[in-house]
């Protein structure tokens, strides 16, 4: 399996990391040396490999229990925030629709 | 073109993604309050505020409740289910992924009924799966200009996800299945199940075929459906465009959909990038969730009544019509307000007619809740109690009703005071029916001569007489006495 | 009974010592640049296991008072408000937090050259680089600034910069210490870490660190055992008799540097002097982990640093739309490795190379840790390997960036396995420190810290004679 430019431009959108055209031929080159190195585990057999320990499970939390206090108010570490919101900058093809635009997702 | 004409050989195929908020009071993965109304992200802290270095702990409750609410689907409580993170910008989507359940649900393979078919079988929906996630935030776009902001208060607040099968064939079933699906969730108690209030949320996928083809066609999914009817709505306008479409020769593409109420309209969503690659991974920071089968049949214990077993149980002990029942069903606090009616008034028959009518029907106009309203139970099982004695007739009943809502007191003083007490006492009967027949002596002869068919009239005049307070009943017993 | 010397000897170097070393240290164009900020008003408490003892906390465990940036751009002046359950610990120990150390960008590089703050000198050769990624907590300690650090380690991020500048590293058992505030890089291998000047001083920080924590759902419910008891016993004897030290193969491949390898053998032979049995064993699927490591670490880093993007905290890039916000902020506050491990990450995510890619490496990975059972499973107590396959190079030397991983070819398995593992100088070469590891079952810090404290007191012995 190779990576192409289309290929980092594509995982470089799904990241929102915003690379500049100039740096897509070395991080071609870099990531395929990488992943060259990982075609030896194709070669492993895993059938048979049992899941994760069977007595690990995941605690469950009383629902009475408080949450961890911040101990410094929202505005001092927001980088934007008005009346209590943070804010930010409009999504420029967002509608007005929905309360939760998240819910577009 | 018509619309038979248009959707004339297409058959519509639905399925139904319902997202119900769980009743705990603190959220999925933090201590944080799920409590509604506060101020902007008042109720935040490290967790649900995703900031570096913080980690999710499952609440138990909510464990509890997405376990009571598979059951009452009739699914299968898988023994583990596995976290898994579904990664996406947004936001209102503080870490940059939600933690939702994809491989390995909770629970799979259940079912609802949404009614009867004609050959009299149940028609049932299949559920595919239910699975636990995390609620993101809410952004606001018109509060300040140019900006969007951003409240993460609802972030993290527990909820199922309902998955259908794609059963459901018109826009009436798809409203059946939804509000039957809010039943359960209500009467399950693990929800308030609100469509307006946002803790149960309807998308629907739609998609349409050659009717005997086993293939699905393409489907477009309709959100920000707020209410059963828009479900409704929605359905039948997208099913005419997706068939308008094929018809002409055209293609239906893979969307996503807005249901815009003022106008009616179905529209695609702008905000659509391209497809979305979610890059699901099982969480490295929630070990599986693994569930014994005592802690199951514990939570099938706990489930109050639901709706299959107390429409079936309410026919049998109240004797009432299926369609009064149903009616009653139709919130479990209907249902136990009813049922504690009737057994506060001994009546479930005029317990079913007072709630159905004069009740709901003042609920409706004064826009309070059932339980605010102030014909409380005791005083409306009090009123009924003194209609089967006999205390009151009928239309003193309505009347002493009307004075319930206006007024407190107890409806026997408030008929006391009014004069709506029916009177039964011999003695103002019998002077009452002198009167009356000598006051009419033509009448008075020729019924105590034996024509019964003036009885009516002569009751008629004695219930005049007494301003409507005396019984007829009894008025009748003493006439037909008199003419022997 | 008195307390031992190494608890005089700790509490002997209070913080007015600890600043003074600091300034001398620091200063000056080639100064180790090791803190990234200090708080010289930190005074710690009057009682308690640690008190009045300066400390270092590596800069991706939240603190209150000072900047948690993980060395990165995109947390330039963040200061949390909210603290690490082993920060918090500590201070309740009485210890004085006096500042937080430079390390590789979001914990991810092996020579601590990758922080946006300028890279961290080794003290023993300011050419050389101190190891990564808790390069600027090791340094803290092998400089004499503090005798113990926090550091955190997802491939070795503790042992190797403790090799690298001659000290004492550990890196307890996935899930003895609580992550909750440690600044997330691979969640299923990240761990919290401790330096110290010596395995008694090293052992004491984890003792006071470790421990369950309800706000941690990795976090492992079990008790912490006396950690520092056998510190003062004297190697009188043969105090390792009955104990099998496994030698696994595969960490001594002919390629190793020979004079790494003799240090690793004379340190065996002190371990059967001291009445261990040494036992070769094999782990045969060593030579699988860097591959794994590089796709399951970058994969959930892509995922845990989807968080930094402008909304909530951090830094935030101008721009008009929402889209544009997101690209400047990341591409402006990530570094290239960062960058380039998020790009790994997330293609081996994506859709099509998952089944090929992160899920494979999940299932060899269990392999790996399986191995890791059977051998400890046979008899075997404590697996004892070189930390490192070099010693520290210089900087700007190593410019690959598969060759930068392969320093971590013998401290990942640790990682992937979940088994508590340490570093300890055992020798030189041209006068760089070498460190030797021992690795023990899960939750075996006890015993293995036994083996670490008498091989040190025969290192020293034998120094002295």
């Amino acid at each position: 399996m190779s990576v192409t430019p289309n290929d980092v431009r594509h995982v470089a959108r799904l990241a929102r990391v915003g690379l500049t055209e100039a740096r897509i031929p070395s991080l071609v080159n870099e990531l395929n040396g990488i992943l060259a190195h990982m075609d030896v585990l194709q070669q492993v057999d895993i059938r048979g490999v049992a899941e994760a320990a069977a007595e690990v499970s995941a605690p469950l939390r009383d629902d009475a229990l408080p949450s961890d206090t911040l101990q410094r108010a929202r505005e001092t570490f927001a980088p934007a925030s008005r009346d209590g919101f943070f804010l930010v900058p409009r999504l420029a093809t967002h509608g007005a629709l929905g309360a939760s635009a998240s819910e577009e997702a | 073109m018509t619309t038979e004409t248009i959707t004339h050989g297409w058959e519509l195929v639905i399925g139904l993604e319902v997202h119900c908020q769980l009743k705990t009071r603190s959220k999925i993965f933090c201590g944080c309050a799920t409590s509604f109304g506060d101020a902007p992200n008042a109720n935040t802290c490290p967790v649900c505020l995703g900031l570096p270095g913080a980690l999710p702990v499952l609440n138990a409750h909510a464990v509890e409740l997405a376990t009571r609410a598979s059951l009452a689907l009739g699914c299968t409580v898988h023994d583990t289910s596995i976290f898994a993170r579904k990664n996406y910008f947004y936001p209102d989507l503080p870490k940059g992924y939600q933690i939702s359940q994809f491989d390995r649900p909770l629970a799979t393979a259940g079912a609802i009924a949404v009614g009867v078919q004609p050959d009299g079988t149940p028609r049932v929906i299949r559920v595919h799966r239910v699975h636990m996630e995390e609620d993101a935030g809410k952004s606001v776009h018109d509060r300040f200009a140019d900006m969007s902001a951003i409240d993460l208060n609802r972030a993290g607040t527990p909820l199922v996800e309902i998955v259908s099968e794609p059963d459901i064939r018109s826009a009436a079933e798809a409203g059946a299945y939804a509000r039957r699906m809010k039943q359960m969730l209500e009467y399950a108690d693990v929800s308030d199940a609100n469509m307006e209030e946002g803790s149960l949320r309807v998308d629907v996928n739609i998609s349409i075929r050659r009717h005997g083809d086993a293939a699905l066609g393409t489907k477009t999914e309709i959100k920000n459906l707020n209410s059963f009817s828009a479900i409704e709505r929605a359905v039948e306008i997208e099913f005419v465009r997706q068939c308008r479409v094929l018809t002409e020769g055209g293609v239906v593409e893979q969307q996503t959909m807005l249901y815009d109420d003022k106008r009616n309209e179905v529209r695609p969503a702008r905000s659509k990038e391209g497809s979305h690659d979610y890059r699901y991974f099982p969480d490295p920071d929630l070990p599986p969730l693994r569930l014994s089968a005592s802690f199951v049949a514990q939570q099938a214990e706990a489930l109050p009544e639901l709706p299959p077993a107390r429409r079936s149980r309410m026919l049998v002990q109240y004797g009432l019509p299926e369609n009064d029942v149903e009616q009653l069903l139709a919130t479990r606090e209907l249902a136990d307000r009813f049922e504690a009616v009737a057994s506060a008034s001994g009546d479930a028959k005029r317990a079913a007619n007072w709630m159905l009518g004069p009740l709901l029907a003042s609920v409706n106009a004064s826009g309070l809740a059932l339980s605010a309203h102030p014909v409380s139970v005791a005083r409306l099982a009090a009123l009924i109690r003194l209609e089967v004695a006999g205390e009151v007739s009928n239309t003193a009943a309505r009347q002493l009703f009307t004075m319930l809502e206006q007024q407190d007191g107890e409806p026997l003083e408030l008929a006391r005071a009014a004069g709506l007490l029916q009177v039964r006492d011999d003695g103002a009967l019998v002077g009452w029916i002198d009167e009356v027949l000598a006051e009419n002596p033509a009448e008075a002869a020729r019924f105590l001569g034996g024509e019964q068919k003036l009885q009516g009239v002569l009751v008629g005049l004695v219930m005049k007489k007494s301003k409507g307070s005396a019984d007829p009943k009894k008025v009748n017993q003493l006439l037909a006495a008199r003419a022997g | 009974m008195s307390d031992p010397v190494w608890l005089d000897r700790l509490r002997a170097h209070t913080v007015d010592e600890a600043w003074r070393t600091y300034d001398a240290v620091q200063a000056g164009p080639e100064g180790l640049n090791a803190f990234l900020s200090v708080d010289r008003s930190a005074r710690g408490a009057e009682t308690g296991r640690l008190a009045g003892i300066p400390v270092a906390v590596k800069d991706n465990l939240a603190t209150l008072g000072l900047p948690t940036t993980c060395a990165s751009r995109v947390l330039a002046g963040y200061v949390s408000p909210f603290e690490a359950t082993a920060v918090r610990r500590l201070r309740e120990a009485g210890a004085a937090v006096i500042g937080k150390t430079n390390m590789d960008e979001f914990a991810m590089g092996s020579s601590n050259e990758n922080s946006a703050f300028g890279p961290v000198r080794n003290p023993l050769d300011r050419e050389r680089v101190p190891g990564g990624s808790s390069g600027g907590s090791a340094a803290a300690v092998a400089s004499g600034v503090v005798r113990i650090a926090l550091g955190s380690e997802t491939g070795g991020s503790v042992r190797q910069p403790a090799a690298f500048c001659g000290i004492v590293g550990i890196k307890p058992t996935y899930g003895r210490v609580s992550r909750y505030g440690l600044v997330a890089y691979a969640s299923s291998l990240d761990n919290v870490g401790v330096f110290g000047a010596s395995v008694a001083e090293a052992a004491l920080g984890l003792e006071i660190i470790a421990g369950h924590d309800r706000f941690d759902a990795t976090s492992a419910a079990v008790a912490v055992p006396d950690l520092t008891a056998a510190m003062s016993a004297v190697n009188e004897g043969r105090p390792l008799a009955g104990l099998v030290i496994g030698r696994p193969v595969e960490y001594f491949p002919a390629t190793l540097d020979a004079r790494i390898a003799a240090h690793c053998e004379r340190a065996l032979q002190q371990l059967r002097e001291l009445g261990a049995e040494v036992r070769d064993v094999s782990l045969p699927s060593t030579d699988l982990a860097i591959p794994v490591y590089y796709i399951i670490a970058p994969a959930e880093a892509s995922s845990n640093l989807a968080r930094y993007d402008g909304v909530r905290f951090g830094v935030r890039a101008t721009a008009d739309d929402l889209g544009a916000m997101y690209e400047r902020t990341r591409s402006g506050g990530f570094g290239d490795e960062v960058t380039r491990r998020i790009l790994l990450g997330t293609y081996v995510l994506s859709a099509g190379y998952y089944d090929a890619y992160y899920r494979r490496a999940q299932a060899v990975r269990t392999l790996i840790a399986q191995e890791f059972a059977q051998v400890f499973a046979s008899g075997v107590h404590v697996l004892f390997t070189p930390t490192a396959p070099t010693t520290a190079f210089r900087l700007g030397e190593v410019s690959d960036p598969y060759e930068m991983y392969l320093s971590d070819i013998f401290t990942v398995t640790a990682n992937l396995a979940g088994v508590p593992a340490m570093s300890q100088p055992i020798g030189t070469v041209d006068g760089l420190p070498v460190g030797g590891q021992l690795m023990a079952p899960h939750f075996g810090e006890a015993t293995m810290l036994r083996v670490a404290a008498a091989l040190e007191h025969a290192q020293r012995a034998e120094r002295m004679s």
